[in-house]
């Protein structure tokens, strides 16, 4: 048998893996076995958050996924009120939510443009990345960078939405709410992409829980979970949405996940638009440096999973221990689960399909 | 006198062989720069977005980073390099044919930037292969990515390509 | 969002009158419970842990504490898809610093695995019975101590 297979080094360097490596053993054309080598991109962020104040901790934190940088924000500064006894008004709860949904279309888009290369489909490249920029351009208006936002702060967010926000957002969600109609039909519901996902990288409902799926991962193994329903935080419990399940837990489920998390996206900034209340953004104590003795853990949904922060607090104005929890790490353990038995050929696409971001995964 | 006539026919190499042949190599590379797809962290997203339909950095002439290495002759290093990263890019720096050009993009690449006190983080990817255009940022925007692109085109313009009038002076002159 | 912690006290009592002498309570907040065991009694207590409905580990965490001189390991457990949904159950426990020896948890949540090899790197906390205690994120040649305990420093920041 040893002499029948040949170990084969997917990455660093390699059109379909970048900052990640994947050792796969083949037998001809079947996958037997995989290992996936992380930490090309460990930039040791948890031990660097131990040198910096809570708020210094910010830029550094986000850069982990810059296309979601609101979405890996939003668990540190929920941790970080709680032990530092900020929180934030009404309105900044609404502001976050918006900025929040935009990171996530920001991101889904992303994902979707190179999901299009690794299957073979030039155009779905194109389209997202054109039309991402309008939601960048929204989230510009907010917060004045096109990724790294460092929007969110303990105590509120940095400063309010312009006045013209409103209009143009809902002129942009409604335009591509028509435009992701087209996207379906030239995308999710051609036939060849159909015969490169649906029936690939089989994801059972049980393996899921199991092997720690998250995020669009587990819902597209039929599961209902989402930390925005389960426990809801900043106001989401006061907004009407669905969370989109599918049950094949196919590369497909997967895609059409995302889709769903799309439109749901849009219909969710359209609502916290309008039900936002007046008023200031931004807790009104300042200079409060140093956190209580003690410790938290909070917990959202970034658009690739629950992201989780655990901080533990010694009374200083320095963390004395913080704990990154992503949802890309996580998917290391799924990825030996659906790859082997698999052919060579399937591996990009049930590979990108888990929306795996290595350098979230190695922080 | 033998001097003389070396130096006047260098001279007269240098404006008619060398000055013309360098001019349509150096137009031959300059817009068609193929980047080596190496992602080291997260600048990447930045230089996707640099070739979509906004900023469409082709029309410039640098593709999209797809193909071998052994085919291409530009390496973008996409931000931080940690110590990991660090014997692999060498690798694929020498491995690429010449000529090369190598772009550090972002505050990284640079200096290791946001990560400078990191343990993990090489500070500064001139420390092991010689670099042509920074783009400072964090990331740096697309317009800046072209905009380097563009100063390495200007760099490649004024490379003296072939020189055989200065190789002539350096041959006999200094024996004459 | 309630801020009452019936639904906690509740949940924690039935732990509680398995475990009587076993557990220690660290604290109960809205929808946060902190429970510290040694790590003899651990593996036992996960099991029913699972069996309780908490089926997913959100994160394992070490810390170094050089002042009482231990390692405490923390295991985040997520119940995914029933009734306890929006619980985050902390488990903890301690062990000395000068031997960090604890069971492995993969045998009761797999997802646990990936968590506890990065843990045994970045602290050099060994986990018994994990079947790959090996280099995941640091370079191939890393020849120093495990970064995130307290006597490593960074480079100009001593």
């Amino acid at each position: 048998m040893a002499e029948r297979t040949l170990t084969l080094s997917i990455g660093p360097q390699h059109p379909g893996a970048g900052h990640f490596r994947l050792i796969v053993v083949l037998d001809g054309d079947i996958v037997v076995d995989v290992k996936p080598d992380p930490g090309y991109v460990h930039r040791g962020a948890e031990k660097m958050a131990e040198y910096r104040t809570y708020i210094q901790n910010i830029p550094h934190l986000e850069r982990p996924v810059i296309i979601d940088s609101s979405g890996i924000l939003f668990p540190y500064v929920l941790a970080s009120e709680e032990l530092l006894d900020l929180p934030p008004p009404p309105r900044a709860q609404y502001i976050r939510i918006i900025m929040a949904e935009l990171n996530r279309i920001i991101s889904h888009l992303y994902w979707l443009g190179i999901y299009g290369v690794f299957v073979g489909h030039t155009t779905m490249f194109l389209w997202p990345v054109g039309d991402r920029e309008l939601f960048i351009d929204l989230a510009q208006m907010i917060a004045g960078a096109r990724v790294t936002f460092a929007f969110f702060v303990p105590g509120g967010v940095r400063n309010d939405i312009p006045d013209d926000f409103p209009d143009k957002a809902i002129k942009v969600c409604n335009y591509y709410e028509k435009r992701l109609k087209e996207y379906e039909k030239i995308f999710f519901y051609n036939p060849l992409v159909l015969k490169r996902t649906q029936g690939v990288g089989i994801l059972k409902r049980e393996d899921a829980i199991e092997l720690g799926a998250t995020g669009p991962n587990l819902r597209g193994s039929g599961v209902k979970s989402d930390v925005r329903k389960d426990e809801p935080y900043s106001s989401y419990d006061d907004i009407d949405f669905e969370i989109p399940v599918y049950k094949d837990g196919d590369c497909w489920s997967r895609c059409m996940v995302r889709l769903g998390e799309l439109y749901q996206s849009m219909n969710i900034i359209k609502q916290a638009i309008k039900k936002m209340p007046s008023g200031p953004v931004k807790n009104a104590k300042r200079g409060v440096l140093k956190g209580i003795e003690g410790e938290a853990f909070a917990r959202t949904e970034s658009a690739r999973g629950t992201m989780a922060y655990y901080i533990i607090s010694d009374g200083k104005p320095y963390p004395y221990r913080l704990k990154l929890s992503v949802p890309s790490f996580r998917c290391l353990s799924l990825m030996k689960h659906l790859l082997v038995n698999q052919h060579v050929a399937d591996i990009p696409a049930i590979y990108w399909g888990l929306d795996y971001w290595p350098v979230e995964a190695d922080k | 006198m033998m001097g003389v006539l070396v130096g006047k026919l260098s001279e007269v190499i240098e404006k008619v062989v060398d000055e013309p042949l360098s001019y349509v190599i150096n137009w031959g590379r300059l817009y068609s720069l193929w980047p080596v797809h190496l992602e080291t962290a997260c600048c990447s997203a930045e230089f996707g977005a640099c070739h979509g339909p906004r900023f469409d950095a082709e029309r410039f002439g640098v593709l999209e980073a797809f193909g071998s290495l052994r085919q291409c002759d530009l390496l973008i290093v996409f931000g931080t390099v940690t110590r990991k990263m660090m014997p692999r890019l060498k690798l694929i720096y020498d491995q690429m044919p010449e000529p090369k050009y190598v772009i550090a993009m972002g505050a990284c690449a640079i200096d290791g930037g946001l990560y400078f006190d990191s343990y993990n983080v090489l500070p500064g990817i001139d420390k092991i292969i010689p670099v042509d255009v920074y783009i400072p940022g964090c990331p740096p925007r697309p317009e800046a990515v072209v905009q380097a692109i563009m100063m390495l085109q200007e760099k490649i313009r004024r490379n003296k390509a072939i020189a055989i009038g200065s190789w002539i002076r350096k041959k006999f002159l200094k024996k004459g | 969002m309630s801020l009452t912690t019936e639904r906690e006290r509740a949940l924690l009592d039935k732990i509680k009158a398995k475990f009587e002498d076993v557990i220690k309570e660290k604290y109960v907040k809205p929808k946060r419970i902190r429970i510290d065991v040694s790590p003899q009694k651990i593996f036992e207590v996960a099991s029913f842990l699972k069996a309780l409905g908490f089926n997913q580990v959100a994160s394992v965490a070490g810390t170094d504490y050089p002042s009482s001189n231990e390692m405490e390991v923390v295991y985040h457990i997520v119940a995914i898809d029933n009734e306890l949904r929006d619980i985050v159950f902390a488990l903890g426990e301690r062990v000395s610093r000068d031997n960090p020896i604890v069971p492995s948890l993969t045998d009761v949540w797999k997802s646990a695995s990936y968590h506890e090899q990065e843990t045994y790197e970045m602290l050099g906390i060994k986990f018994e019975g994990h079947p790959r205690l090996e280099r995941l994120l640091l370079p191939e040649d890393w020849a120093d101590i495990p970064p995130l305990r307290k006597e490593f420093k960074l480079p100009g920041r001593e």
